[in-house]
């Protein structure tokens, strides 16, 4: 579900740009002003965000603040356990989500019956997007941490981000599988293909580069996410480093470092420390954006 | 999400396998869809059988009257008091000043991009919601701790806002909804026939008029669901407000005291390692029905509100 869809408007534009010449009133211009200027609002706060936190952090940014473990001293701190935390958290989520994502947009979008568990389904998804984040924490804290007993594990958190995003999957490849023309499905069923064949191998293929701009956009909203993770354990530092393969380990996050370094009452950490760890969440998550929109516009030009 | 799936499959293809191995891919397809069902199911079953727990060892009428919030500590002493009042008071404080500024920028935003914006400058705009969107919470809170706060704290006289404070969660928890809120509500008022609008203009209305006395009313329930939607995002925001709101239970209106939320509380008890089988860590959960309640029911209003104006345009 992406969150702001380009609906079909020139049409509009141009019939009320034909009844509806401008308006020279001076109400008239100052109400589109006002609307304009609300609209700008937002967007100046979020420049005057990224802005003050370059200001805050980018002297405090070096390779060592990336490779140390955190440390009560705000000058020889650092976000390794963050990193490799995020990182772990990132593909163990990919690994978990992406197949049960795909799996249950296939379900929804080409075999469910039309009856009333597959509408209890759609509805259900659409109110899992709703429910605050930390929940899935407190879901992740009681199920995975205590009665399946992993502890304050990396796996606990992979499992609050992967009931997390799964909602945001499953629409986005939804999406993405109605978005190919059926006559590929029909034709592959006219040759004598099975409804899975015709799925996986005909189907499947020209709707995967939306499934996986989909998925990258989740993921990105998993990375950045600090409650669910915090409530189902993840630890402010260790002097570890966190392996996707090593599941029952603590785990940290980035997230969680800038949590605790704003939570710290020493200038430092809390403006400096905690601005540098956010430039490197926010390249992170711009890299991760990037390639889902280099995505986008590639299989946008094949269709 | 609207109707039944159609549109790619247009023939009934359930019945045409008889292959054993596609029939187990079926079934594991269907599994898979009901994850989110079991998801659900278990965010349930937990807040219950934790929260029950709870009120085994305190009265609902208690926890829902008491002014205090001090669940730390030895449950049997005087100083402990669990009358979630104060986290609700914060949560609502805080969602009102979210509010006054979302509505008016959601929906400002929304009439622009819908009624006004050429397309060359929509294409622009849209994308840029989309990053604010995409902030994280923990940053937007680290902003209003450490520019909104010392801002807001210089231009109202000294003293009447404290460090911690709702009035600086509340506005930045307001920037972080306006995206929800303008893009709901541009979809609804791109939803309103255009021959609503020319009808309006070939009786000699003015733009503005147009939008406000047509556009607007006709797109009504949508812009009504977008505002419950953010409404919704703001009781359950929780980085911002553990962050930059404090985490003191107030029972206050004002704006400039430090208060504690809901989602606020969750966070601050999980980071003390409230054990299992404690009150406190069960607590976290009676908190949690009452989170959960909230943003739930605020979710199947504003789908009731949405299905309206689809009914009507679509």
């Amino acid at each position: 579900m992406s969150l702001l869809s380009t609906p079909e408007t020139t049409v509009k534009d141009m019939a009320a740009a034909l009844v509806a010449p401008r308006s020279r009133s001076v109400r008239e211009r100052a109400f589109e002003l006002t609307l304009l200027v609300m609209t700008l609002f937002a967007l100046v706060v979020l420049v005057v965000l990224l802005v003050d936190i370059l200001v805050d952090g980018f002297a405090r940014l070096d390779l060592a603040f990336l490779t140390s473990y955190s440390s009560r001293n705000p000058d020889e701190t650092g976000i390794r356990t963050g990193l490799t935390g995020t990182l772990s958290l990132m593909v163990l989520t990919a690994l978990f989500s992406f197949p049960l994502g795909i799996a249950a947009a296939i379900y929804l979008e080409v075999f469910a019956p039309d009856n009333r568990f597959t509408r209890l389904m759609q509805v259900n998804i659409a109110n899992l997007a709703g429910v605050p984040s930390v929940v899935y924490g407190l879901l992740a804290s009681a199920v995975f941490v205590y009665i399946l007993g992993f502890g304050r594990v990396l796996l606990s958190g992979v499992m609050a981000l992967t009931l997390l995003i799964l909602p945001v999957i499953i629409v986005a490849s939804r999406e993405a599988i109605r978005a190919v023309p059926p006559s590929i499905m029909n034709g592959a069923l006219a040759l004598g293909a099975t409804p899975w064949q015709a799925t996986y191998k005909q189907v499947l293929p020209v709707a995967m580069p939306g499934v996986f701009t989909g998925t990258i956009l989740a993921l990105s909203r998993a990375v950045g996410e600090t409650a669910p993770i915090l409530v189902a354990g993840a630890v402010f530092s260790r002097r570890a480093d966190n392996v996707p393969w090593r599941i029952f380990e603590p785990f940290g996050a980035v997230p969680i470092q800038i949590y605790d370094f704003v939570k710290r009452p020493q200038e430092a950490f809390q403006t400096e420390a905690a601005a540098a760890a956010i430039i490197v969440l926010m390249s992170v998550l711009l890299l991760m954006n990037t390639t889902a929109i280099t995505l986008r516009n590639r299989y946008r030009q094949r269709l | 999400m609207s109707g039944p799936p159609s549109g790619s499959a247009p023939l009934d293809l359930r019945p045409s396998s008889s292959r054993l191995g596609e029939r187990v891919i079926m079934k594991g397809l269907l599994l898979a869809g009901s994850v989110s069902i079991l998801t659900t199911l278990a965010i349930v079953f937990i807040l219950l059988e934790e929260g029950l727990r709870f009120f085994a060892s305190v009265s609902v009428v208690d926890f829902f009257t008491d002014t205090a919030w001090r669940p730390f500590g030895d449950p049997e002493s005087e100083a402990f008091r669990v009358g979630i009042l104060p986290l609700i008071n914060g949560t609502l404080l805080v969602t009102a000043i979210a509010m006054i500024v979302a509505i008016p920028l959601g929906l400002g935003a929304a009439a622009y991009l819908s009624e006004y914006a050429p397309e060359r400058i929509r294409r622009k705009i849209k994308p840029s919601l989309e990053v604010l969107a995409g902030v994280p919470t923990v940053v937007l809170g680290y902003f209003a701790l450490t520019f909104v706060t010392p801002l807001i704290r210089t231009v109202f006289p000294e003293g009447t806002i404290q460090i911690f404070n709702a009035l600086s969660a509340g506005i930045v928890v307001g920037i972080m909804v306006v995206p929800t809120v303008a893009s709901l509500a541009e979809d609804a008022m791109s939803a309103v026939p255009n021959g609503l609008r020319q009808a309006a203009y070939g009786m000699g209305a003015t733009r503005s008029t147009v939008v406000r006395k047509v556009v607007a009313p006709a797109a009504l329930s949508g812009i009504v669901s977008a505002i419950i939607l953010g409404m919704g995002r703001a009781i359950g925001e929780t980085m911002i407000v553990a962050i930059a709101a404090g985490n003191l239970p107030t029972m206050t209106l004002n704006p400039g005291d430090q208060v504690q939320t809901m989602t606020g509380y969750i966070v601050q008890a999980v980071g003390g390692e409230a054990s299992r089988g404690s009150l406190t860590y069960q607590s976290i959960f009676a908190v949690g029905i009452v989170l959960f309640t909230m943003t739930f029911s605020l979710n199947l209003l504003a789908q009731r509100f949405v299905r309206r104006f689809r009914e009507v345009y679509e």
